[in-house]
């Protein structure tokens, strides 16, 4: 519970955080994992680089039909953003789903995508949103679909030098509804499954439906076999369970202590049911 | 001089039985309390334990070498410093008892993960810890064994190469013909039922500051325990100390539930480096090691037989308990099996009884008291086994409790383990709950809802516990305990109790009897404790003795001073006939008064003396209780169980619990909180499990389900009085009743509500992945 010695900075803007990460330090976005990893050592950065104080990378703002927000926005801003919670109920949803009120008011956006827990909660909303995340480096940006971004278990496709400048969320029309379905483990409050729905009707039928799953497999993805059954659906509680049943299909499960893979899969399966039926009943 | 009044006293409100909030509070929440950690002395080092990462293996050789050479590192300690020295100290004694030398430090074999091999001492603590990752030790890995039933198999590894049985004692107790008893029953059931390995937890995890004065030849030991003389004679023992040259002190204790009573190798080692490096040193154990360095609780597996005729009249009980002590002993651990032994018959009356405890040596961190200590896994197991007989039979699990309880005229009831019982009225807190509850109406809306497919559980658990620790000669170290009254010159009153509390609320509830007693007011009541220099001697809190024992003492000891108080009185009114009430000595002829302060500033001015007194107002008193004292209620619970996920909801918990006189309704009600909490805890969610290897994989809170606020139900409290007449208050204690009665009643709900399922029996933690499985392999596809 001792962390190793490390260095220290925390500049104040992004072209300095970007000069120390290509010297090869180690963001701190929050830190509610990777300072429990560093005091059981397990990580030992040589150089941290705290981004709590970089004003430019927090905010929340809508900017032409979408939401924008900065790296270092903490859960809490999200869950409690009039914004947010107006125009992307979903993600502030998700957000007040994550860990407890402390870890909510230091743990930020950027800093749980980044580290890319395959039991964080945000990935799973985040593709349901069909959001991109905007990466800086020091010379150069891009935007890249969560989908390209979570790679594996605790890795991404962010490159040395770079990092998570904002998410960038598409606002949604009338006629959708959403939710967010946490199965969380008792001891951590991470995802033993997390389900994110979203749903579009025009008149009964299901025209978009996109289903973010978490915590079931190395890392989060959407269940596209299952959204593509929903199309032109009415969501008839059959049609629900057939598209439910196709959400874990062909996934190797994650399996621990607090959920086997048969049950983790089980799980998955009956809350993607029962989240497609709130979130289809919301669209209304 | 005193002046003489006449006023009327005006009678004074009686605290006892008064919500009053606790004292102690305002420091404890507003951050300003001093624990162990606050302690920072001049010229103070730091120390890290090097621990060993396998659970058995032999220690070839260690190299400090580069560790040393760190900066700010002044030296290093290994099992070969520590070698003479005494061994970690078991206090518990059984006949055959097999008590491992248990060394400070490792010397060449080590036995459980977290098994200290070496310590570091240096400048600071990160250096410390730093350093400790420098030392290599080589590790010659050994088979290990971690689970009981696996360690007393044949062909298992040895933990103690000596005992290769891994047999620490067995131990029977019979009552009765039992044998006879289960031959003429018309129905016998068995179950195999387990208290899993639990980890206390605490919230402040331990620590010691040791600091020696060589020139004075003094060593003074602060450190988080709930037993500082204890610690003191131990400490003292071990390194072969002068007892009257170490001070304990016991400052704010963030919590114990019995993982601090014990004397650990921790605190002799900082004793043993402070002497060495004639500097105070540190340790604050991290939470990491906490997991795996404070003993653990329950670990059973338990074998129960019940025998019983058909109107369910219970007429046997046998029961073998496979204890897992762990690789070595620590203060109580192979005594707490033998108190799951003394309470196996629950609150019923059958005589003949037959158990047998097997204590197991395993390659894990030490078993031993922890909250309840022996009762929760008795109480467990016996209304575990009531409700399935009940079940059997196609009783109503109310019914047969009611049918096999003593009546309250038959107490003191003499038990088949050889208890008495001291006064009870088991029926009342089970019709209370039940009333509380609306039972028959649950039981309509559990019919209602089966009929619908859904799972609704009613549990009932009738608990009775053994507190107030007790006659001396069932309780090592010591069963009496003592205070000192000391009313001040200037009349305010200092109490110094034996009991030192870590989060009872010792500082209201002994004050609010200490004012009603003296009748001052409770600011003018300092209660002192947990300082070896300053109290006389206490045994300590644990097994809810501290107001039933220690309260007791402090009684006496007033009592002793009001004697005095009126003889100071009665010189001061020139009169013979006088009486103490409210704080104020009257005459009766006269109605003449004088005050409490008055006497008390007479009494050490002594200008006069009334005859055969000496100067003062000091009463010390050691109190040896004749019994334990015996609480009891019953807990109904209401649960949910989602059939498709597992998950359990608990919708009611009712909690009707008889400790005898309450003193203040608030702590009690606190008490209850935490105790079923922690019952739950274990009901649903805890368990420190342990590989083959002996690693234990839930050694964090992010494996370890810690019950928290937003995770617990709604907990109805109630009472029933029955007051004991084992002390003078009237108090059995209230400290573990939560624990004890929650995790039956929680369990008793959810197997009845997976009963139409053909389920008869869930083991601990009842995860929702464990309901799952039995809804799915119970209900048709």
């Amino acid at each position: 519970m001792i962390p190793q010695q490390f260095e220290y900075s925390a500049p104040q803007t992004l072209d300095e955080v970007l000069g120390l990460l290509a010297e090869g330090a180690k963001p701190l976005a929050g830190g509610m994992s990777l300072i429990p990893m560093m005091k059981l050592r397990l990580a030992a950065p040589e150089h941290l680089v705290n981004l709590a104080g970089v004003r430019e990378l927090n905010y929340i703002r809508e900017e032409a039909g979408e939401l924008a927000i900065g790296a270092t926005t903490t859960h809490h801003a999200v869950e409690s953003s009039a914004l947010v919670r107006s125009k992307c109920p979903l993600l502030a949803d998700c957000a007040s789903n994550i860990g407890d009120v402390q870890v909510r008011n230091m743990g930020t956006i950027g800093g749980s995508v980044a580290h890319a827990d395959p039991s964080a909660d945000y990935p799973a909303a985040l593709q349901a949103l069909d959001a991109k995340v905007v990466l800086r480096g020091a010379k150069t940006e891009r935007i890249v679909d969560f989908d390209d971004f979570f790679v594996d278990t605790f890795t991404t496709s962010l490159e040395p030098g770079e990092m998570i400048r904002e998410i960038i969320v598409p606002l949604d029309g009338a006629g959708v509804g959403t939710v967010y379905h946490k199965v969380a483990q008792p001891a951590s409050g991470f995802a033993i499954v997390g389900i994110a729905v979203r749903v579009r009707r025009e008149g009964e039928k299901i025209v978009m439906a996109r289903i973010g799953v978490t915590g079931l497999t190395n890392r989060a993805f959407r269940a596209t076999r299952a959204e593509a059954v929903l199309l032109g659906r009415t969501g008839k509680p059959a049609e629900i369970q057939a598209a439910a049943g196709l959400v874990a299909e062909g996934m190797e499960a994650n399996a621990d202590l607090h959920a086997s893979a048969p049950y983790r899969t089980h799980l998955a399966v009956v809350h993607a049911a029962r989240a497609l039926a709130t979130a289809l009943a919301r669209t209304a | 001089m005193a002046t003489i009044t006449t006023p009327k006293p005006a009678t004074k409100e009686k605290l006892v039985g008064q919500r009053l909030r606790r004292r102690e509070d305002p420091r404890l929440i507003t951050g300003t309390a001093t624990y162990v950690d606050d302690i920072k002395l001049p010229g103070m080092y730091y120390a890290a334990v090097l621990r060993s990462p396998h659970a058995a293996a032999n220690i070839k050789s260690i190299d400090t070498k580069a560790a040393l050479a760190t900066k700010g590192v002044l030296t290093i300690f290994t099992g070969k410093d520590t070698e003479h020295s005494g061994s970690v100290p078991c206090g518990a004694s059984l006949p055959g008892l097999r008590v491992p030398h248990h060394h400070l430090l490792a010397l060449d074999r080590v036995y459980f993960v977290g098994h200290p091999v070496a310590v570091i001492v240096a400048t600071d603590r990160y250096i410390a810890q730093d350093a400790a990752d420098l030392i290599e030790v080589d590790y010659e890995p050994l088979q290990a064994v971690a689970d009981p039933e696996k360690a007393l198999a044949e062909g298992a590894p040895a933990v103690h190469p000596q005992w290769p049985d891994n047999t620490a004692f067995t131990f029977l107790q019979e009552g009765g013909e039992t044998d006879k008893a289960f031959a003429e029953a018309d129905v016998v059931i068995k179950q195999r039922i387990t208290s899993q390995r639990l980890v206390p937890n605490a919230m402040e995890t331990r620590g010691v500051v040791a600091d020696w004065r060589a020139a004075e030849r003094s060593l003074t030991l602060y450190t988080s325990t709930q037993a500082p003389h204890l610690v003191r004679s131990l400490v003292a023992q071990v390194l072969n100390l002068e007892e009257n040259r170490l001070r304990v002190v016991a400052p704010e204790v963030g919590g114990g539930f019995g993982s601090k009573i014990d004397t650990y190798a921790e605190e002799i080692l900082m004793a043993f480096v402070a002497m060495k490096i004639h500097k105070p040193v540190k340790w604050i154990e991290s939470r990491r090691e906490n997991f795996l360095c404070t003993i653990h609780g329950r670990g059973h597996v338990d074998f129960y037989e019940i025998a019983a005729m058909r109107d369910g009249t219970i007429t046997g009980i046998k029961l073998k308990i496979i204890q897992d002590l762990g690789s070595f002993l620590s203060l109580l651990t192979p005594a707490i099996p033998t108190l799951s032994v003394l309470m196996m018959p629950g609150l019923y009356k059958t005589k003949n009884i037959r158990a047998e405890v097997v204590g197991a040596f395993t390659n894990c961190m030490a078993t031993d008291a922890y909250r309840g200590a022996g009762r929760p896994e008795a109480t467990h197991g016996i209304e575990r086994m009531v409700d399935m007989l009940a079940a059997e039979l196609k009783m109503d699990p109310a019914e047969i409790r009611l049918k096999n309880f003593p009546q309250p005229e038959e107490f003191p009831f003499p038990t088949a383990t050889g208890l008495v019982y001291d006064t009870g009225d088991y029926a009342a807190p089970l019709r209370k709950a039940m009333e509380i509850g609306d039972y028959t109406k649950l039981r309509q809306e559990q019919a209602e809802k089966r009929a619908q497919g859904k799972l609704m559980g009613i549990g009932l658990c009738t608990y009775g516990e053994i507190c107030a620790f007790g006659p001396s000669p069932a309780t090592p170290a010591g069963g009496w305990e003592s205070a000192t009254v000391k009313i001040e010159p200037s009349g305010k009153v200092t109490v110094m109790v034996g009991v030192s509390a870590h989060g009872q609320g010792h500082e209201t509830t002994f004050a609010q009897i200490a004012a009603d007693e003296l009748g001052v007011d409770i600011d003018d009541i300092l209660i002192v404790h947990g300082d070896t220099s300053l109290v006389q001697y206490g045994i300590g809190t644990f097994g809810s003795r501290s107001t039933a024992v220690g309260g007791t003492a402090m009684y006496f000891a007033i009592q002793t001073l009001k004697t005095k108080i009126k003889q100071f009185g009665a010189m001061l009114l020139e009169s013979d006939d006088v009486t103490l009430s409210d704080g104020v000595c009257v005459c009766n002829k006269s109605g003449k008064s004088v005050s409490f302060k008055e006497i008390a500033f007479a009494a050490y001015r002594a200008m006069k003396l009334p005859p055969d007194t000496e100067p003062g107002l000091v009463s010390t008193n050691f109190w040896e209780p004749a019994n334990f004292t015996f609480p009891f209620g019953a807990h109904l619970v209401v649960t949910e169980v989602d059939r498709e996920t597992g998950d359990i909801s608990i919708r009611r918990y009712i909690a009707v619990d008889d400790c005898g006189k309450i003193m203040n309704p608030l702590i009690v009600e606190g008490q209850v909180h935490g105790g079923v909490a922690q019952g739950i805890g274990q009901a649903l969610w805890e368990q420190a499990v342990y590989d083959d290897n002996g690693q234990l994989i839930t050694g964090e809170f992010m494996d370890y389900t810690m019950p928290r606020a937003h995770m617990m139900p709604w907990i109805e409290t109630s009472h029933t009085v029955t007051p004991t007449p084992v002390n003078p208050l009237g108090v059995k204690g209230v400290g573990e009743a939560g624990t004890i009665g929650a995790s039956p009643a929680v369990v008793n709900s959810v197997v009845d509500a997976l009963s139409p399922l053909g389920v008869r029996h869930i083991d601990m933690p009842m995860t929702p992945e464990k309901i799952w499985k039995l809804v799915s392999a119970g209900s048709p596809a």
